[in-house]
């Protein structure tokens, strides 16, 4: 029949347009900067540094290995390394980034960056507020704005954030188990041999 | 119909070769034929594409596509990242279905390095490509009619699904459309029971939607009569063309690179591959609707079966990802047809040669043939039939 088609349509347009006003799920509009709707844990927008503890100097934990710079996609880190050493979580002496930057606009959240990183020490963020009116110093995030605590990530990926800890905390357990290990060796072995104490257990810390 | 794609094609000046110009007249009859350029900018070619289409009145005489202002150099920057670097690129291809441009790209440094997958990954690459065709479908369909003139409502129905589908891909990657989710050697991150269940709810609600879409659209006077005997492709010339996917089997010819290839593990899946009779628009709209059915139990058998275990290959490595000397093509089904990366490896960090078979681009090389003394209007339909995306014809 001639125009059953548009009748057809019709009906379908005004059951759905009389449905968006009763069934709850499909008022999906959401007033965006009064309302909010919260970041789901998965997602990704920008990177940033991870530091233990309460000074964000002293706790970063990158280690200025250049990996993800090498590894970006579209290079948008760029790092300088340290001439000195601090202690990292373990205590090891290590370098550490004296310039960290990441170009905000030429990141396109990939992630790879997290991925091969392997200390931890970089995550993504779910901020997705990034917008400036400044074109080229404001795009540019150096590793004071890039370093948020590690509570921080807690909040923002709890899931991810406490199967980090745990591995970190596997990794630091082992490391005090071999140093303790080691130093208990040396020091039956300075026991054992009398004539030569000094030097042998420094060297078998640092195994 | 009026007229048919071969009374025309019998016509003298329809592909008469005729010098370059802006008007060029015809010495027969004292007509002219007017050049007209679609786009680049034109709202109906789906982002950045031109076609130089010459004019007999109302009739397409001559058309030439004109492409590649969207061209982001992939397949060079390919060779020059590494193989992971890479990965997030593909999104970029196809933007509307990133993830069987990863399953692609994984399958191809698969094969180069002779990884394995876990047998989870594999289920899960399954259950997120098919939600990919699904939501790709969707909306091919859905710019089709809007193509057509129904402004907004059909299209707004396939935008709804997809929606739901895109809020699955956000929770299980993070991110909507540039998901980024697969590695070699598995996927990224493991999908939780939650996740599971939220995709079980999500494809429970997909068949009413297709029943919803074909009551609505399939028997419209409307759609009919501008969609059946419009812009038909014969199968030997399809063949010929090396078109693929749904273009193909709208014509009439079985080939289903996940029934030819037996890639990944679509041999559990009982699904059939639906074929057109006539290649015209008519039929490429029904048989993404009747795929988007097969999709549909596809995913229902998926998450049935799917079993526990890692996502991740243990040997899989992510740094310093050197594979032997070689050259490897994967190839799978995607939404829009077969989608194929070949790469040649000299054992370095980076590929030697990184290649993309997109295809879109292959698709759109018979669109003159499928214009040829069809009605300007019609020609917007004929390309939203062949379901583009200017980020992989173009690269």
């Amino acid at each position: 029949m001639l125009g059953e088609g548009i009748l057809k349509g019709l009906a379908e347009t005004a059951k759905n347009f009389a449905g968006s006003y009763v069934s709850k799920e499909r008022l999906t509009t959401v007033q965006y900067p009064e309302e909010r709707v919260a970041p789901i844990e998965a997602s990704r927008v920008f990177p940033f540094l991870v530091y233990d503890g309460g000074d964000w100097q002293a706790g970063l934990r990158c280690v200025a290995c250049q990996i993800c710079e090498k590894e970006c996609p579209p290079k948008c880190i760029y790092i300088e390394k340290s001439k000195d050493k601090k202690p990292d979580y373990v205590g090891k002496p290590q370098i550490y980034p004296a310039r960290f930057d990441i170009d905000v606009s030429v990141c396109m959240s990939c992630q790879i960056c997290v991925e091969v990183c392997p200390f931890e020490a970089i995550k993504m963020d779910t901020e997705f507020e990034l917008a400036t009116d400044d074109r080229f110093g404001g795009l540019l995030r150096s590793r004071d704005q890039l370093a948020k605590s590690n509570e921080y990530y807690h909040g923002i990926h709890p899931t991810e954030a406490a199967e980090v800890d745990a591995r970190l905390a596997e990794e630091k357990a082992k490391v005090e188990a071999k140093a303790k290990a080691a130093a208990e060796a040396a020091a039956a072995k300075a026991a054992a041999e009398p004539a030569t104490p000094a030097a042998k257990p420094a060297g078998g810390e640092s195994k | 119909m009026m007229h048919s794609a071969t009374d025309m094609a019998a016509d003298p000046r329809a592909r008469a070769t005729r010098p370059e110009g802006t008007l060029v007249s015809d010495p027969d009859d004292g007509t002219e034929l007017l050049e007209v350029s679609m786009g680049p900018h034109h709202p109906s070619t789906h982002g950045v594409f031109r076609m130089d289409v010459a004019l007999d009145g109302e009739k397409v005489a001559r058309l030439k596509p004109v492409f590649g202002y969207l061209h982001r150099n992939h397949e060079k920057l390919g060779e020059g990242n590494s193989y992971l670097a890479s990965m997030p690129y593909t999104d970029r291809l196809d933007y509307i279905c990133s993830l069987t441009n990863n399953w692609a790209y994984a399958l191809a440094v698969e094969k180069l390095a002779g990884q394995e997958v876990p047998e989870r990954a594999e289920y899960l690459r399954v259950i997120v490509g098919e939600l990919t065709r699904v939501q790709n479908h969707a909306l091919s369909v859905g710019f089709l009619l809007q193509d057509m003139g129904a402004s907004g409502t059909p299209l707004m129905y396939g935008f709804r699904e997809r929606e739901k589908i895109l809020d699955l891909f956000e929770a299980l990657t993070g991110s909507r459309m540039m998901c980024n989710y697969m590695r070699f050697g598995g996927c990224r991150v493991d999908a939780t029971p939650e996740w599971l269940d939220a995709t079980r709810k999500v494809v429970a609600g997909l068949p009413g939607f297709a029943d919803e879409f074909e009551a609505l659209l399939c028997t419209n006077e409307i759609l009919m009569a501008r969609t059946q005997g419009v812009g038909i492709l014969k199968p030997d010339l399809a063949v010929s063309a090396g078109i693929t996917g749904p273009m193909l089997r709208a014509s009439g010819v079985n080939y289903d690179i996940r029934k030819v290839d037996h890639y990944s593990i679509y041999d559990r899946f009982d699904f059939k591959v639906p074929l057109g009779d006539h290649g015209d628009v008519y039929d490429r709209f029904m048989i993404r609707l009747l795929e988007l059915r097969q999709s549909i139990g596809i995913l229902e058998q998926a998450l049935k079966d799917i079993p526990g275990g890692p996502v991740m290959d243990p040997k899989a490595k992510i740094r310093n990802f050197r594979p032997k000397p070689g050259e490897a093509y994967g190839r799978i089904e995607a939404p829009k047809g077969e989608l194929g990366f070949y790469l040649i490896s000299d054992g370095g960090p980076n590929p030697y040669r990184y290649r993309v078979r997109p295809p879109s681009f292959v698709n759109l090389t018979v669109l003159e043939d499928m214009c040829l003394g069809h009605n300007v209007a019609d020609v917007v339909l004929i390309l939203g039939s062949v379901d583009i995306v200017l980020g992989e014809v173009d690269r």
